[in-house]
């Protein structure tokens, strides 16, 4: 190859990398105390900007667009849309009372939303804003997760102690799994064949079939020199080649990286105080925690299983998404 | 003295009147549904109706409904979650004015097959209870009582406690003085037996954390005198008087029926703040406590009971839901069944403290941190950091089982 075209190429590959950094994603912070969304450059990790959004934002979810972000704002009683291009509130949705966390339908119409305080589920049609229907639940209700094909939902409450099996069309209560002490989070394994259960108080994840219904394994947590107590699994990630789950434990301040073969426990990662929600970079390389003690966000290189740096963030940071 | 006289009357009345209204709820101890049906898992609150003692102030009056309106929305809870188990909870509420009501009425419901037992009486009246050979398989969770004594010589098998022992309150905030290193409290106890206990219970925590009692007085002072017009330049003397030439870090007050403790703050001779039973006070449950979800219960207490939720509603509160957690995970009705289970290392409660509580096998004491309020702000909770423990951290409250007296087998 002539070394001037080398030369050209080499400048070529140079704008391209440009042109990638010009885009770069971004990181999406609900920071509880602060009532603000803390906006990071997934690049540089330099806050970009920190939005005021309402009252006590928890449950964050990207649209199916990526256009926007959907905020709870739990003691606003409504669902805020962000503009990503603009990074303002642009829209509120309804939700019902204590609005939590919730689970969006993969069309990218629906969303599900547990209202904690009201012992039920609410759907709400993001087109018109409005909750078309509300299905009753057990005691607080709160981790919401929507199956791959979009047929079931399922629903976990905190002091029954259960994960719900919703169908989504009838909205009919399909069975009720019990599990550990006060379950937070719901994640399906990518052929929905498995819906993964996280319990705070129990410290333990129950990994349920989905077809029987059945909980087939139970993970439990030890972490040497940390006590049994503190070991609360809340936020459950599960990589995008399904070889892995990445599991938040709380005041545990540690990530359990767990085989989803053998459902053994690998490695425990160290990462900021009170960990609860975490998010995949879009090439499932990296992994962020939202840290709500130490109001910062640990980043996570997925493929060393090592946590790389931490950010500091807004207060009480809650849950974290990654996005464009 | 007419105007309290009447004031607590009309209080009696309307205990009265709530157990009355309670009683129209249908009978809880049926015999066992019949295969099909909902299971049925009926539970029996026993209350002595006592005249709570009246309050020094008149800001917190008790509530006729206190306990029984915790037992209520605990009962609210099992009863969503048996929705989806195919089970179905009841709980028939009896309260009696003296001893003998109530063993009549505990004896009245065994007969008619109930076993399971909530109950809020005091700690003489619950051995009476525990001790009837007819009780031998019944259990009963004591949700109001935090005598230690029923946790060591007087424990029973057929007995289980959720609300902390005054060991465990007083630990909790022996603990905390070691982390503050505030080393030396004057004490000031009452004169009920009730003061006495707990001042009992502060004296050996104090020595199990080497916190030093610098002075330990009684407080006989009169408390009729202060309702006079004049009556807080007395008061006031007689605090500045009972603190004078002590030098200390803390006042610690044993008053458990609040008859002077909210009366020391800023009239001592020295600034220095007070704890116990006011004051900075270690406690299962406070209105001021919102974290790990408490905020939940005490929004659905408020909406139900349309008042905030004591420590009393609270004790309710666990030892119905304790029930309804040993037969859910049991999927039983059977009395014995969920006895078991209580008693089991797979028991857990998730009670708001952001851990799982468990019945110490020992005495049948619930485990559990335990929050050090004021009457605006969490303070702390105890257990403190660095108080370490092979199995739960939780057991560096109270008596742990090498020192336990209790001898259940």
């Amino acid at each position: 190859m002539p070394p001037q075209l080398k030369c050209g190429l080499a400048a070529l590959s140079l704008l391209l990398l440009a042109a990638g950094t010009a885009r770069a994603d971004h990181l999406y912070i609900s920071n509880e105390k602060d009532n603000t969304v803390t906006v990071v450059d997934a690049t540089s990790l330099a806050i970009v900007k920190t939005v005021p959004v309402g009252a006590r934002p928890r449950g964050l979810l990207l649209a199916a667009d990526h256009k926007s972000l959907y905020v709870c704002t739990s003691d606003a009683d409504h669902i805020e849309v962000l503009d990503l291009a603009s990074l303002a509130v642009t829209r509120t949705l309804q939700s019902g009372p204590d609005p939590e966390t919730f689970a969006l339908s993969p069309d990218g119409k629906t969303l599900y939303v547990s209202n904690e305080d009201d012992n039920q589920v609410s759907i709400v049609d993001i087109a018109s804003g409005r909750i078309s229907d509300e299905i009753p639940t057990g005691v607080e209700p709160e981790g919401m997760v929507v199956s791959p094909d979009g047929k079931t939902i399922v629903n976990t409450s905190e002091t029954t102690s259960m994960a719900h099996f919703i169908d989504a069309t009838s909205h009919k209560m399909l069975a009720s799994v019990l599990v550990g002490s006060r379950p937070r989070f719901a994640a399906y394994t990518k052929d929905g064949g498995q819906v993964w259960v996280s319990s705070e108080v129990g410290g333990n994840v129950s990994v349920i079939d989905s077809a029987t219904h059945k909980v087939i394994h139970t993970i439990a947590f030890a972490i040497p020199g940390v006590p049994a107590e503190t070991v609360q699994a809340v936020g459950i990630n599960l990589s995008p080649d399904g070889k892995w789950a990445f599991v938040a434990l709380g005041p545990a301040n540690r990530v359990a990286v767990v085989d989803t073969a053998s459902y053994a426990v690998k490695k425990y990662l160290l990462v900021g105080q009170r960990v609860w929600h975490m998010d995949f970079s879009f090439d499932g390389k990296t992994l962020y925690t939202a840290n709500g003690v130490s109001n910062d966000m640990s980043v996570i290189d997925v493929g060393e299983m090592k946590v790389t740096k931490s950010v500091p963030v807004g207060h009480l940071p809650w849950g974290v998404v990654y996005g464009p | 003295m007419l105007g309290r006289a009447l004031r607590v009357a009309l209080m009696f009345v309307a205990t009265f009147a709530g157990v009355a209204h309670a009683g129209e709820q249908p009978s809880a101890a049926a015999p066992e549904a019949a295969a099909g049906a909902p299971a049925h898992v009926a539970l029996v609150y026993l209350a002595l109706s006592v005249k709570r003692s009246f309050p020094e102030s008149y800001l917190d009056q008790p509530p006729a409904d206190e306990g029984l309106a915790g037992a209520a929305v605990a009962l609210a809870d099992d009863n969503t979650t048996g929705r989806f188990t195919g089970q179905d909870f009841t709980l028939d509420p009896v309260s009696a004015p003296d001893e003998a009501g109530v063993i009549a009425a505990f004896h009245d419901r065994l007969q008619k097959g109930a076993r399971d037992f909530v109950t809020d009486v005091p700690a003489s009246l619950l051995l009476k209870l525990a001790d009837l050979p007819e009780a031998r398989d019944a259990t009963l969770i004591d949700a109001a009582d935090s005598d230690d004594m029923l946790r060591a010589e007087g424990c029973r098998r057929d007995v289980l406690h959720v609300m902390p022992s005054r060991a465990m309150l007083a630990d909790s905030l022996m603990q905390y003085l070691v982390v503050k290193n505030w080393r030396r409290i004057m004490l000031l106890a009452g004169q009920s037996d009730a003061d006495k206990l707990y001042a009992d219970a502060i004296r050996r925590s104090a020595k199990k954390f080497q916190i030093k009692i610098v002075a330990d007085k009684p407080w006989t002072f009169n408390p009729a005198e202060q309702r006079a017009d004049t009556g807080h330049f007395e008061v006031n003397t007689e605090v500045a008087n009972i603190t004078q030439g002590v030098d200390y870090d803390l006042l610690v007050v044993a008053d458990e029926e609040d008859n002077f403790g909210d009366d020391l703050g800023y009239r001592a001779t020295l600034a220095r703040p007070v704890a116990g039973t006011q004051g900075l006070t270690p406690t299962a449950w406070s209105r001021v406590y919102d974290e790990t979800g408490a905020t939940q219960l005490q929004n659905r207490f408020l909406r139900a009971a349309h008042r905030w939720m004591t420590e009393r509603d609270y004790g309710a509160w666990m030892a119905v839901r304790a029930f309804g957690e040993a037969a859910i995970r049991t999927h039983s009705s059977d009395p014995a069944v969920i006895g078991a289970y209580l008693r089991s290392s797979k028991f857990e409660l998730a009670a708001f403290k952001g851990e799982r509580l468990s019945f110490r096998a020992w005495d049948g004491q619930l485990r559990q941190p335990v929050l050090l309020a004021d009457p605006r702000s969490l303070v702390s909770i105890s257990p403190q950091p660095g108080f370490l423990h092979e199995f739960f951290e939780t057991d560096t409250l109270g008596v742990d089982q090498p020192e336990s007296t209790c001898h259940l087998n």
